[in-house]
């Protein structure tokens, strides 16, 4: 019996001790980025355009740059998503062979690194379509990465709605699209977000694949094919090429901001809309 | 004699390979409530589902013969089951309120027929959930959750939901069953007052609930509907010897 409790006080404090070095971690590199950054943060910092390739003036346009490009990739990649969650969670008949497809297609696109996807949007949008290192080249890259993460969290939220839901508002005499469309769909809302807010956190992360496709131009982009460089491109260029160590943590600083931002404006539109969901 | 409302003729309906209903023939009168009872499994809910053609959504399901509704088949090429859905409502076992307000719910059917106008919606709910008997409980909270409600509250809502789209027959599968004692005799109450307005077929377990509620039942078995009559004559001089075995609680 002794060995048996020191055998699980042992595994208690191992699992204890596991929980704590993941706060650890977390703490330990916020804290770092936080000291090592707040130094270089200043309002000319935020709202500045960089000058000598970053050395000095602020890093405004690669903030700008970096919520652009993240939008427009949503703006492409979330109605393709959802609307592929409808049609395999709703519309395509189970163990169809376009729905394997899909479904197998998916979990493959998830899986490719993002060098990849970068490598594919070089030579197809930059290249081939000649939309050269652009917005749209690195949105439409983007797109294709963050794709898969949107449509299974879609599917999930879309296949956790009861259905009873739907049997109810269908024998009401609601066709199948007015079932989806207000029924469903609203009470898929949370689920879909959270896939968005993951898909947003690796848009404002990547840089490989951005520098192959947007380019790493520090000027303000005025339209959908001008070249641009998010911060965490910058980021990488400023360490790499020895610009600034105290730039590149004062970026990485703002980029923990803007992700934090991002996910508070997120779960307030989330809220809301199951505020909005639970009124209409 | 009141009109017939409903006429079923030779219904089979399979699911695969297997048939759960064989030849059901049937009348269902108008402002009456049919009852159909038999143990699980035995396709009275099967049944009640050919009538608004919600076996449909089921895939691999398969109907034959015809169901008249005013003397109209159903079972038509371009039969628009919308139409058909409008007039012949449902409330399921389980009270199932979308997640959005009391009123929205009840509003629901309505906006998806294409009414839009706010004060005609307002008088619809209204008057919706005053015939459903909720009205006088919940009139100063219709912009509250409806998953708030209880349990009763929640099936009542249900109903007023169906009424708000007007039907003309209320399909019912054992509203009852997920109810407490109290709410069950207020469902029922509710019943009866319904059937002056709508033509009533409830599926339900519960003998007695047959017996006091309805005026016609029919008992299925295995997916025949063994016998069907007057209420009082079914429970009191049944016809056929396993309904009289189930009625009398030999099995089931």
């Amino acid at each position: 019996m002794l060995t048996n409790n020191t055998g699980d006080k042992f595994i208690k404090v191992f699992f204890w001790l596991s929980g704590l070095i993941i706060v650890a971690i977390l703490f330990i590199i916020i804290a770092y980025i936080i000291v090592k950054g707040i130094s270089a943060i200043s309002l000319d910092f935020i709202f500045e355009a960089p000058r000598r390739a970053g050395k000095e003036g602020g890093i405004w346009t690669t903030i700008v740059s970096t919520v652009y490009l993240t939008v427009v990739s949503l703006i492409i990649a979330v109605p393709v998503g959802v609307g592929s969650a409808i049609h395999l969670e709703e519309y395509a008949p189970r163990r169809s062979w376009f729905a394997t497809l899909v479904n197998l297609t998916a979990e493959t696109l998830a899986g490719i690194p993002s060098i990849v996807f970068g490598l594919f949007g070089f030579v197809f949008f930059v290249i081939f379509l000649q939309m050269g290192w652009s917005i749209i080249s690195g949105s439409l890259t983007m797109a294709l990465m963050i794709l898969p993460t949107i449509t299974r969290t879609a599917q999930e939220a879309i296949l956790a709605v009861p259905a009873e839901y739907r049997e109810n508002s269908l024998a009401l005499g609601a066709s199948k699209w007015q079932t989806i469309s207000r029924v469903v769909l609203p009470s898929a809302v949370p689920g879909i977000i959270t896939g968005i807010i993951l898909a947003i956190g690796r848009a404002v992360g990547e840089t490989a694949a951005l520098i192959l496709t947007a380019g790493s131009s520090l000027g303000m982009p005025e339209g959908l094919l001008d070249p641009a460089r998010t911060m965490s491109v910058h980021l990488y260029i400023l360490a790499m090429e020895g610009i600034s160590m105290d730039r590149a943590f004062g970026t990485a600083f703002l980029i923990i901001v803007l992700i934090v931002v991002i996910n508070y404006l997120a779960n307030l539109s989330l809220r809301r809309m199951s505020y909005v969901n639970r009124q209409i | 004699m009141s009109q017939l409302k409903l006429k079923s003729e030779n219904i089979k309906v399979f699911y695969k390979d297997f048939q759960a209903l064989y030849d059901v023939n049937m009348d269902i009168e108008e402002n009456r409530v049919t009852a159909l009872i038999g143990p699980s499994g035995c396709g009275k809910s099967t049944f009640l589902r050919t009538i608004n053609r919600l076996n449909e959504l089921i895939e691999g399901t398969r109907t034959e013969g015809q169901i008249y509704l005013d003397e109209q088949p159903i079972y038509e090429k371009d039969r628009d089951v919308v139409e058909l859905r409008k007039k012949v409502g449902m409330v399921f076992q389980k009270p199932s309120v979308f997640p959005m307000s009391i009123y929205e719910n009840v509003a629901y059917g309505p906006r998806i027929h294409g009414i839009k106008d706010r004060k005609r919606l307002s008088e619809i709910v209204e008057r919706s959930l005053k015939a459903a008997n909720l009205w006088n409980e919940i009139s100063d909270r219709l912009n509250s959750p409806a998953a708030r409600l209880s349990g009763g509250q929640q099936q009542r809502l249900v109903i007023a939901r169906v009424l708000a789209v007007e039907p003309e027959v209320i399909l019912m599968d054992e509203p009852a069953s997920a109810l407490d004692p109290i709410s069950t005799s207020r469902l029922e109450d509710l019943i009866v007052e319904l059937k002056k307005k709508y033509t009533i077929v409830i599926v339900t377990h519960n003998m007695q609930q047959a017996a006091r509620i309805s005026d016609y039942t029919g008992f299925f078995l295995n997916g025949q509907l063994v016998e069907f009559s007057s209420t009082d004559e079914l429970f009191v001089n049944p016809r056929d010897k396993r309904t009289e075995d189930y009625i009398t609680g030999r099995f089931g």
